[in-house]
């Protein structure tokens, strides 16, 4: 394989009527990278991917995939790529054994000649493969959506939400099936609205509003995150959401499951001191005993802090 | 009302051979918010039909606002209000036709749904999109509208399912509040979702497995009891238990 970038997009842009759906986007995906493009529904993940895809032409910028202009290329890119879109697209009056066949069909090739690569898919769908597909599970469908992506043996895989909807342990378990694609140097783009996600990324982009907020390594994004972050644990959760964010140098306040996270205003201010203000402040409002302690900050916590920024 | 806003005792529903739903008893306080936690397919939508009425059990039984969901389902349907993924708000009418058209469904006089409609827009931020088709609001304000409408006749209690699907994280921890003020109100909430850290917010959570119910109580006592630091590993350990945590 080419040790060329596996997508580069330059200045993206496309509207549709009053929406700017992308906005300037740019990026790089490496080689063998896991690369995730994590936001909410509206973010133009969708129309990204479709432009990567050359289902969809860009207004303004271009797009390399695989080396390959993702608009004069077209033909000789689609052989390249596995796709798997976000709706559900295969046929669920046909079997899972039938659907696999028939993308491989499509594609000239057979199911046997792909055996070595959807292996680790296959051993899990294999129980069910007389089952029609629109009877399959949520989870079990997206495994089969995966299988009938790499059926061709593509150079890359782009996949849109394919986790959506998908039960956590279900998503984790489709995780893991990327985890080993990976492994065997497949690059892989994947879009996803759930946070948590971004963490088995190598390197994630945050979108909001056709823009991209941030792109670097998961860690790194908590790392750049500018202002103190605290967690405060106790009482009620939301009779301590109402004070910290009354609290003078507050800047942002948010429940994060059993703990609230609180960022600091101050920029420099050192967390120890912060976090001993905070547990005086929620004493003198009679809120009782809390707990407050340093945290580092995760993908949600640097979501929250961009979108806010953009906002401003 | 007095006694338990939801009620359900051996609560089932067989479909052929097959038991969807297998003997489930709970009860949500009133101003409680329940989370109703369960893989895909573990039974939770078809329990939810049970409780508003839209299906009738195999066999136990349940209350909801005090009425029997089989025999008194329409009763139960007046008193509960319920929200899923696919809203039930009409496209192409603006956000004020959508209150005025379903308080008129619910019966309530001019007077009332001039002034819930005011309560609704001020408390969400919608005053300046009132006159906007609802197919042109964001995503996260149609799912703040679509909740205050499912609270619109002042519901017992209201279901929710997966009400924060897709939306940004600040939208969704605005949703949050928006529940935790109705409970506070009184309103019994029963909420599904995917997020687990959601189901920290819940006063009480149960998860479902294979149509039963495998755990239930607040969110430290599930966590302690089985000896989990999250409720992602207590999920895991009760769907799989095989699988290396």
């Amino acid at each position: 394989m080419s040790q060329g970038l596996a997508v580069e997009a330059r200045g993206l842009q496309r509207r549709f009527g009053d929406t700017m759906a992308l906005d300037d986007v740019s990026f790089d995906v490496a080689p063998g990278e896991l690369f995730g493009v994590i936001g909410p529904d509206g973010a133009g993940k969708t129309t990204l991917f479709r432009i990567l895809v050359t289902l969809l032409l860009p207004d303004a910028g271009s797009a390399r995939v695989l080396e390959r202009d993702v608009v004069r290329d077209l033909w000789e890119l689609r052989r390249r790529i596995g796709y798997m879109p976000g709706r559900f697209s295969l046929y669920p009056d046909l079997s899972v054994a039938e659907n696999l066949g028939f993308y491989a069909a499509l594609f000239d090739t057979t199911v046997a000649a792909a055996r070595e690569t959807i292996a680790p898919i296959w051993r899990q769908l294999e129980p069910f493969a007389g089952r029609r597909a629109g009877a399959l599970s949520g989870g079990m469908k997206q495994k089969l959506a995966l299988c009938c992506a790499l059926v061709h043996r593509p150079e890359i895989l782009l996949l849109d939400e394919p986790t959506t909807g998908v039960d956590a342990v279900s998503r984790r378990e489709f995780w893991d099936l990327l985890g080993r694609l990976r492994a065997k140097g497949l690059p892989i783009v994947v879009s996803t609205p759930y946070m948590d996600e971004a963490d088995l990324c190598d390197r994630v982009t945050l979108m909001q509003r056709g823009k991209l907020l941030v792109t670097d390594r998961p860690a790194e994004i908590g790392r750049r995150y500018p202002r103190p972050l605290l967690a405060v644990r106790g009482g009620s959760i939301l009779g301590l959401l109402g004070i910290l964010r009354r609290f003078p140098h507050a800047a942002a306040v948010w429940p994060f499951g059993a703990a609230l996270h609180y960022t600091d205003a101050r920029a420099g201010a050192a967390p120890e001191g912060v976090a001993a203000e905070l547990r005086a402040y929620v004493a003198s409002a009679g809120l009782g005993e809390v707990s407050v302690e340093p945290i580092a900050a995760g993908i949600e916590d640097a979501f929250m802090w961009h979108m806010a920024e953009e906002a401003a | 009302m007095s006694g338990p806003a939801i009620d359900a005792r051996a609560l089932t529903r067989r479909f052929g051979t097959f038991t969807a739903v297998d003997g489930i008893s709970f009860q949500v306080e009133r101003g409680e918010v329940f989370g109703f936690l369960g893989a895909n397919g573990a039974g939770k939508t078809t329990a939810m039909r049970m409780l508003i009425g839209l299906l009738a059990p195999s066999s136990g039984s349940a209350t909801v606002a005090g009425y029997d969901v089989a025999t008194q389902a329409e009763q139960v349907r007046r008193r509960i209000g319920y929200m899923s993924q696919r809203f039930s708000l009409y496209e192409d009418l603006t956000v004020r036709e959508n209150i005025t058209l379903f308080g008129g469904i619910y019966g309530l006089s001019n007077r009332d749904i001039a002034e819930r409609t005011g309560q609704i827009l001020s408390r969400i931020g919608l005053q300046r999109a009132a006159r906007e088709l609802v197919r042109e609001i964001p995503l996260g304000w149609k799912q703040q509208l679509a909740f205050c409408v499912a609270l619109l006749h002042r519901p017992a209690v209201v279901f929710l399912d997966e009400p924060t699907g897709g939306v940004d994280p600040i939208t969704r921890r605005r949703f949050w509040e928006l529940i935790y003020e109705a409970g506070a109100e009184g309103t019994s909430v029963l909420v599904t979702t995917h997020y687990l850290d959601e189901a920290e917010y819940c006063n009480r959570i149960s998860i479902m497995m294979d149509g039963a119910i495998a755990a239930m109580g607040t969110p430290s006592d599930v966590r302690r009891g089985l000896g989990a630091a999250t409720l992602d590993e207590v999920f895991l350990r009760l769907t799989r238990p095989g699988a290396a945590v």
